[in-house]
């Protein structure tokens, strides 16, 4: 082997180590410090770059990327304002736990400290957004770098790292090593495999409950697919009802007939009171959010608590846990399944029997009815008569945030992991359009469907360009009410129905808009006709803006009152005016 | 309208905090590589945590390795937090409750010393009796013309403390402190 076999510019060592690591799509926006990189993406076509409108949009379409495919999702940006747009969707995917890789352009590194043009500090401002990340100095470091920043961001919980890359160091010339030859260079190597003791502790807890229930979380999904198919696994075994909060819907089917439904601030009753009434709560990848734990001192009360989690910092952090088990799911659950069933002779399921008869009567409020409407479209028809008319295809559901995400939520029925993008931790609105064109690149067949509101839509607007550059078929289905819903409801509840700014005076016309991008614009406001456009999207072969007009006023029911318990809910039967308007008392109103 | 309500305390749904504060020393033993010390210190500005004494320098040269030591206070539940938290930063090695570890071990604290440089100044009686006091606390004199003395002082936080009240009426003009280096007593490693 000579000497200058592995000799490559920094801008060459970037591709090669992307192609090693498996990189097969990245999302990203030129400029002036990443034209050598730009200059070998030219040049190759191993891998597809996806020109994004807004950097905002390259980290969301990776994370959507990312999070349908179980990969990291990369994007790459310039220096300065390449870098700043890029800290919405790292944040977002910190609070999610989605791994991405961000590599970021920088002035030369003469240039440094001096103001130069389109300079930022780049790793101190994503600092705090970040799992972790590196300022590249040496071009002989670049390789092992990304390398590093691969593994950082898939191991352990999932999250983003920024690479930032001076210009001098993609021209310079250096070494390239691959992966398989790079020692890590950090200690970082979280905990997978469970205590079996502790296993075996909660195994005998689970065994010996009365009122179980299980809580899952967004960290099945990230565990991978055979985690889900072992978390079915164990609820047949044990014969328990299980609710998931907004980040693991799918893990478990929502057909299932152990299925409560999703729990938290707008989840079903029966998740809610029984988690609240539970004796032993088993949540697995899941972190205690408080949009689950509503007032944490009336919190599930009477319960003994086991918590699987990857993240020591997950655990205790919010709720005390009884038996906490370090590691990663799908490892915890087989020991879990393995130690169940070693014993399964002695336990049945018939002491569960009067748990379930509750369970019953909290299911029979019905806490997700609405007052159907044969004039307006209630969203609520909207996403039933959607999921009802794309659940036989191969469909993936993102979201923006607000109303029309809750209710997507409640109603779209999920059967498996990996199909629903949403924000949960940050709630960014504008995720759902550029997430539902990263979905589109990594499932060029499938059905991918952006469930909006008119507002959020507004900011992420401008991926439609790129969805029509790539040809990607992605429908955005926006339940149009005319207001920040999610905003209108709580300045109801909250600020006596002051309407402050909720309302959009100039709502853009989205079907000319649609046009105006060059794909199609459908627009439907009869619920006797919604069945029809619905279908009419659907055959459309083109990126289609569908404007699906709404009751305008509608609120999202169940929902747990800032500070209230949550057998303290607000059901739709009850949310007459008077007790909407008297909701949340002086203490709850400074809550969020 | 709204003046009734009360100021904002916090966001979110947290309970009523029942536990009490206490001090705790934490080691930190990190990579000593660029941005390291921003991560940490950014951890405690970003959850709120107290700093009340932080030291860092490269202990083991060979392997750029740091030992960065942390005073804070908070109570049991945020020191487990802050010490999950810290464990979470990529480049960092181990962290140890180093006050939790003492308790361990039969102590009731670790052994902390920190240093200190005192500048006086003054002439006649007040000269005379800072150095006696210097020499009362162990205090060296490292530098002094006919006007001032500069003392670098070692030992227990309080020692320093006491030493520089004293210091103050005599002619205080200015001090540095290290802060707190701080290991465990008997012969285990952190
Ligand atoms: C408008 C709005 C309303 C909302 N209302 C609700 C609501 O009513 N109900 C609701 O549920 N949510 C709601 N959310 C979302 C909420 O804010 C949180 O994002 C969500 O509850 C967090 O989900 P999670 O607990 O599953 O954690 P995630 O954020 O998905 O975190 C995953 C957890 O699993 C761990 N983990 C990761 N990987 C692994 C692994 N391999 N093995 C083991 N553990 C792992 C992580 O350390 C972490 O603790 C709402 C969001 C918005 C924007
Ligand atoms: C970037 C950003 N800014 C502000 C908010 C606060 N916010 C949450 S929901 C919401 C309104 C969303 O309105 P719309 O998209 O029309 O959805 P709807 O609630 O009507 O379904 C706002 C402004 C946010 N989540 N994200």
């Amino acid at each position: 082997m000579s000497g200058t076999e592995n000799q490559m510019t920094g801008a060459e060592i970037v591709l090669q180590a992307l192609k090693d690591n498996g990189v097969e799509h990245i999302f990203g926006y030129p400029g002036g410090a990443v034209l050598p990189i730009y200059d070998e993406i030219f040049q190759q076509d191993e891998i597809q770059h996806i020109l994004v409108r807004h950097e905002q949009g390259a980290g969301h379409a990776a994370e959507g990327y990312a999070r349908s495919t179980g990969k990291v999702g990369v994007m790459l940006v310039t220096s300065g304002p390449g870098a700043t747009n890029a800290v919405t969707p790292l944040q977002d995917a910190l609070m999610d736990s989605i791994p991405l890789v961000c590599l970021s352009g920088q002035v030369p590194t003469s240039l440094i400290g001096s103001d130069a043009f389109q300079e930022c500090d780049t790793v101190g401002i994503t600092r705090p957004c970040t799992k972790h990340n590196w300022l590249v100095k040496d071009v002989n470091q670049l390789a092992r770098t990304i390398h590093e920043a691969f593994r950082v961001a898939q191991s352990g919980r999932p999250g983003p790292v920024v690479v930032d890359i001076p210009k001098d160091i993609q021209f310079a010339t250096g070494t390239y090593v691959p992966p398989s030859m790079v020692s890590s260079q950090h200690v970082y190597e979280p905990k997978v495999q469970g205590d079996l003791d502790r296993i075996r502790e909660a195994v005998a807890l689970m065994q010996g409950a009365r009122k179980p229930v299980i809580y899952s979380g967004g960290g099945v999904v990230n565990s991978g697919p055979e985690a889900s198919h072992l978390l079915r696994e164990l609820v047949e075994l044990t014969g328990f009802p299980i609710t998931s909060t907004l980040m693991g819907l799918g893990a478990y089917p929502a057909s299932g007939k152990n299925w409560l439904g999703m729990l938290g601030m707008h989840g079903t009753y029966e998740a809610n009171m029984a988690m609240h009434d539970c004796d032993v709560m088993v949540c697995i990848g899941a972190r205690f959010d408080d949009r689950i734990t509503g007032r944490l001192n009336a919190f599930s009360p009477n319960s003994k608590k086991i918590h699987i989690d990857i993240d020591p910092s997950s655990i205790n952090k919010n709720v005390r846990v009884d038996i906490p088990i370090l590691g990663d799911v799908g490892r915890v659950l087989e020991d879990m399944v393995r130690l169940w069933r070693a014993s399964a002779k002695t336990v049945g399921k018939e002491h569960l029997a009067d748990w379930w008869t509750s369970i019953s009567k909290w299911r029979a409020r019905n806490s997700l009815a609405y007052k159907a409407n044969d004039d307006v479209i209630m969203p609520q028809y909207a996403i039933q008569r959607l999921y009802e008319l794309t659940k036989h295809r191969d469909t993936y559901i993102t979201t923006e945030v607000g109303q029309h995400q809750m209710w997507a939520a409640q109603f779209f029925g999920f059967e498996q992991p990996n199909r629903w993008m949403t924000s949960g931790g940050l709630g960014t609105m504008g995720y759902g359009l550029p997430a539902a064109l990263g979905v589109q690149i990594a499932h060029p067949d499938a059905l991918v469907i952006d469930i909006a509101g008119d507002a959020s839509i507004q900011m992420c607007i401008q991926e439609m360009s790129a969805a029509i550059q790539y040809e990607a078929p992605i429908k955005i289905f926006i339940l149009n009410n005319q207001y920040m819903g999610m905003v209108r409801q709580w300045q109801q509840l909250l600020h006596g129905n002051r309407l402050s700014h909720s309302y959009t005076e100039a709502m853009p016309d989205f079907v000319k808009l649609a046009e105006a991008y060059g794909a199609v614009g459908l627009r439907c406001d009869k619920p006797a006709d919604l069945d029809g456009a619905i279908q009419e999207m659907i055959a459309v072969k083109k990126p289609v803006i569908f404007d699906c007009r709404v009751a305008n006023l509608a609120n999202c029911f169940p929902m747990i009152p800032s500070g209230k318990a949550h057998n303290e809910m607000l059901l739709p039967d009850e949310a007459t005016d008077e007790a909407v308007a008297n909701a949340i008392d002086a203490k709850g109103r400074q809550l969020v | 309208m709204n003046a009734h309500l009360q100021p904002t305390g916090s966001a979110y749904f947290i309970a009523p905090e029942t536990q009490v504060s206490e001090s705790h020393t934490l080691s930190v033993l990190v990579d000593n590589e660029p941005g390291v010390l921003a991560r940490v210190i950014g951890l405690f500005s970003g959850r709120g945590y107290n700093i009340e004494s932080l030291t860092v320098s490269e202990t083991e040269h060979q392997a750029h390795l740091s030992r960065i030591t942390i005073v804070t206070r908070g109570t049991p539940h945020v020191l487990e937090q802050i010490k999950a938290q810290l464990e979470r930063i990529v480049p960092v090695h181990r962290v140890v409750d180093l006050t939790v570890r003492a308790k361990d071990l039969g102590h009731e604290r670790p052994l902390e010393r920190e240093l200190a440089l005192v500048k006086v100044s003054g002439t006649g009686d007040h000269r005379v009796e800072a150095l006696r006091l210097a020499d009362a606390f162990r205090a060296s004199v490292i530098d002094a013309n006919t006007e001032h003395f500069v003392f670098e002082i070692t030992g227990k936080v309080s020692k320093i403390d006491q030493f520089i009240a004293i210091m103050k009426p005599l002619g205080l003009i200015e001090v540095c402190r290290t802060g707190i280096a701080a290991m465990n007593r008997g012969p285990q490693g952190m």
